[in-house]
């Protein structure tokens, strides 16, 4: 257990948006693991950029919450993940769901609602759903999966078998009562849950400085008596090791474990806009925190190593975007869901499975 | 003969037995006064893994209920008082309830939420509702409410065996009701449950649920005594509702009561009443249906305040009197 410190109280310099703008520390990581990883943060990036330009074009309609910025948490816990294993996201999880394998034809249909989507064209932008890939679900009312991915995590503690549960939740969610309901709950049943608290520092408009007394989330692990890691959650090495850290841990019998990814969100809450002029303390911010971008650091290390040059990062980008586009245009000719779908799918029928 | 109470234990025995995925989970479920005689010295026959009792969280208990049910368990809530599962209701409405639909209809959700009525005693007004109308409002999920022994064993077990999340709500006045119990019936789901007609009639068709549908039961009994023949529909299943029962009984005695031991204003009454009313042409009826319901106001503890509070077979054997005399 960690020691009672005032360390789990504050974030430091971590929230200092002027600092770890460095290329991040990749000696001794094979190259094709990081290559790999970068390869899934530029489509991360690639897809949400694309969303972000359709919705301003209102050809997406559904509420989209793009994770610009902060793609390197979702793709360092999906390192470790495994058959068997059980993944919550929430109302921001495009990341999450392509970081597990999900596909971009599946998430480029299921935002514009057509049948060919991750969830038949049932929930959009905000429930996605890939259980062949071990994600079981995202949901936008705040802190709901939190009880949920900690029930998951007691059937994987009923089943015996080292599967774990994963909670995506951010900052905000740490206000609602269910978040300190759950850990407790995990805590005292010494359940194998891992808590990813994406502290952007922001929940909608509001910056944590006026919505908490403190700004590290980690206060309320060690007062619930779970184990708890922060990490820059814009530098996709540290990310994967803490993850597989508290992963291990969860799958030895340790019971929860809570990592805080600290990041930040280059648009708004909601839609492609960067919200400048309606965040509160956002405007002098978002400048600095650019130059944390967790992909440009990760570039900038490889091709300082040698592991990639700088053409080759380029048709990365260009590889990325024309398979989006691509995904687009399926996406664009898929059908919607027949008319039946609104009453057939009311209760779970096999056929429909 | 079993009591409803000890039927209700039959059933979760019967499901902790045979099911090893099914498990219970709530607050009380370790003491011997939560659940009255509905649960007892279950943490000793099935261990303490799978009857498990909880922290004071009901909001958190019944998202792990709801998100165990996701990965493949068969968990039962319990709430021993509707009013504290209120706490719960994102759980309830806004997740279990969405889930299928919202993932394109690929998610089960196989659990069951069970609530108990723990009305009078003078508990008052926070110890007391019944609010099943409000869970039968909402689309996804299903809602039992028995009112025999034998529904309140074998309705259990077909929720806990569904495939979709279950509100399932049993009423303290009912636990010392008796009964012969029939063998359970493996197979029956709620897919295949319906009203009930329990006693045919001529005269007025008198429809209610849970408690209330026992006091129906009783009023028809005087009733007959007195002359007029009552046709008694238990509703069981109130979500999805099926009125077809109802409306099959009303196009033949020309008479409705639905009789609701909650609140009137969109209440279950109300909605047995709208769904014969649109089904049947106004010469069908030989007078205008009417409810009888709890009054509009919080439960009282205060002994007399409590006794007006509440309608009793009596009451429901003088309302059908009055509508029978009517021309």
């Amino acid at each position: 257990m960690n020691p009672v410190t005032a360390d789990a109280f504050q974030l430091g310099d971590l929230a200092d948006a002027t600092k770890y703008h460095s290329p991040i520390e990749i000696a001794g990581r094979s190259p094709d693991q990081l290559q790999r990883w970068l390869r899934k943060l530029i489509e991360i990036r690639c897809a949400e950029e694309k969303i972000g330009e359709e919705f301003g074009k209102a050809v997406i309609k559904c509420p989209c919450h793009l994770v610009i910025g902060q793609e390197a948490p979702a793709v360092g816990i999906a390192e470790h993940i495994r058959q068997g294993d059980r993944v919550f996201g929430a109302h921001r999880s495009h990341a999450h769901f392509l970081s597990l394998g999900g596909t971009m034809d599946q998430l480029m249909a299921e935002v514009l609602g057509k049948e060919t989507g991750c969830s038949n064209g049932m929930g959009g932008s905000m429930h996605l759903l890939d259980r062949a890939n071990n994600f079981f679900g995202s949901v936008p009312i705040v802190g709901a999966t939190i009880p949920i991915a900690t029930g998951a995590g007691l059937a994987a503690k009923m089943e015996g078998a080292g599967g774990i549960a994963v909670s995506y939740l951010g900052d905000g969610a740490t206000e609602e009562g269910v978040f300190h309901e759950s850990l407790n709950f995990a805590s005292v049943m010494k359940l194998p849950v891992i808590y990813v608290v994406e502290n952007n520092l922001f929940s909608s408009h509001l910056h944590i400085s006026l919505r908490q007394p403190f700004d590290s989330i980690c206060r309320f692990a060690l007062a619930h008596g779970v184990q708890w890691q922060r990490v820059d959650g814009n530098d996709i090495v540290a990310m994967a090791d803490v993850a597989s850290d508290a992963i291990q841990a969860a799958r030895q019998g340790a019971g929860p474990q809570l990592i805080e990814a600290v990041t930040y969100r280059w648009r708004g809450h909601v839609g492609h806009r960067e919200d400048n002029d309606v965040g509160v303390m956002r405007k002098e911010g978002l400048v600095e925190w650019k130059k944390r971008d967790p992909i440009r650091r990760l570039v900038d290390a490889m091709i300082a190593s040698r592991h990639i040059t700088k053409t080759m990062a380029d048709s990365i980008w260009t590889e990325a975007r024309d398979a989006v586009a691509s995904s687009w245009e399926r996406a664009d000719l898929a059908p919607y869901p027949a008319p039946s779908a609104l009453l057939d799918r009311v209760f779970f029928k096999e056929e429909n499975a | 003969m079993t009591s409803y109470g000890h039927a209700l234990r039959e059933g979760f025995a019967y499901l902790l037995r045979n099911y090893p995925e099914t498990f219970t989970i709530g607050q009380g479920l370790w003491s011997p006064w939560y659940v009255g005689n509905s649960m007892t010295d279950l943490d000793k026959e099935f261990g303490k893994g799978r009857v498990i009792d909880t922290p004071v969280s009901e909001l958190a208990t019944t998202g792990v209920a709801v998100g165990a049910a996701l990965s493949g368990r068969r968990p039962i809530v319990i709430h021993p008082r509707v009013d504290f599962a209120l706490l719960a209701v994102d759980q309830v409405v806004n997740q279990a309830a969405k889930w299928c639909h919202m993932f394109g209809g690929k998610v089960a959700v196989p659990v069951v939420v069970r609530a108990i009525i723990n009305r009078g005693g003078e508990q008052g007004a926070q110890h007391s509702q019944a609010l099943h109308s409000w869970f039968a409002h909402v689309p996804g999920l299903r809602v039992v409410m028995p009112s025999t022994p034998a529904d309140a064993r074998d309705l259990l077990i077909a929720a806990s065996l569904g495939n979709d999340p279950v509100v399932f709500i049993d009423d303290r006045w009912l636990y010392e009701l008796e009964a012969e119990l029939p063998p359970v019936n493996p197979s029956l789901r709620l897919t295949n449950v319906r009203p009930r007609v329990d006693r045919i009639g001529t005269d007025i068709t008198l429809a209610g649920c849970s408690h209330s549908a026992q006091l129906c039961r009783q009023a028809a009994e005087v009733l007959e005594k007195l002359g007029v023949s009552a046709e008694v529909v238990d509703l069981r299943l109130i979500n999805p509702f099926d009125a077809s029962p109802v409306i099959d009984s009303v196009r033949k005695t020309g008479r409705l009561l639905a009789v609701d031991g909650d609140w009137s204003t969109c209440g279950m009454a109300a909605e047995v009443i709208a769904s014969v009313v649109e089904s049947l042409p106004p010469g069908a009826f030989r007078s205008s249906p009417c409810r009888l319901t709890l009054p509009d106001a919080p439960a009282p503890t205060s002994k007399p305040l409590e006794k007006a509070y509440y309608f009793n077979a009596a009451d429901i054997t003088s309302k059908v009197l009055e509508i029978v005399s009517r021309l």
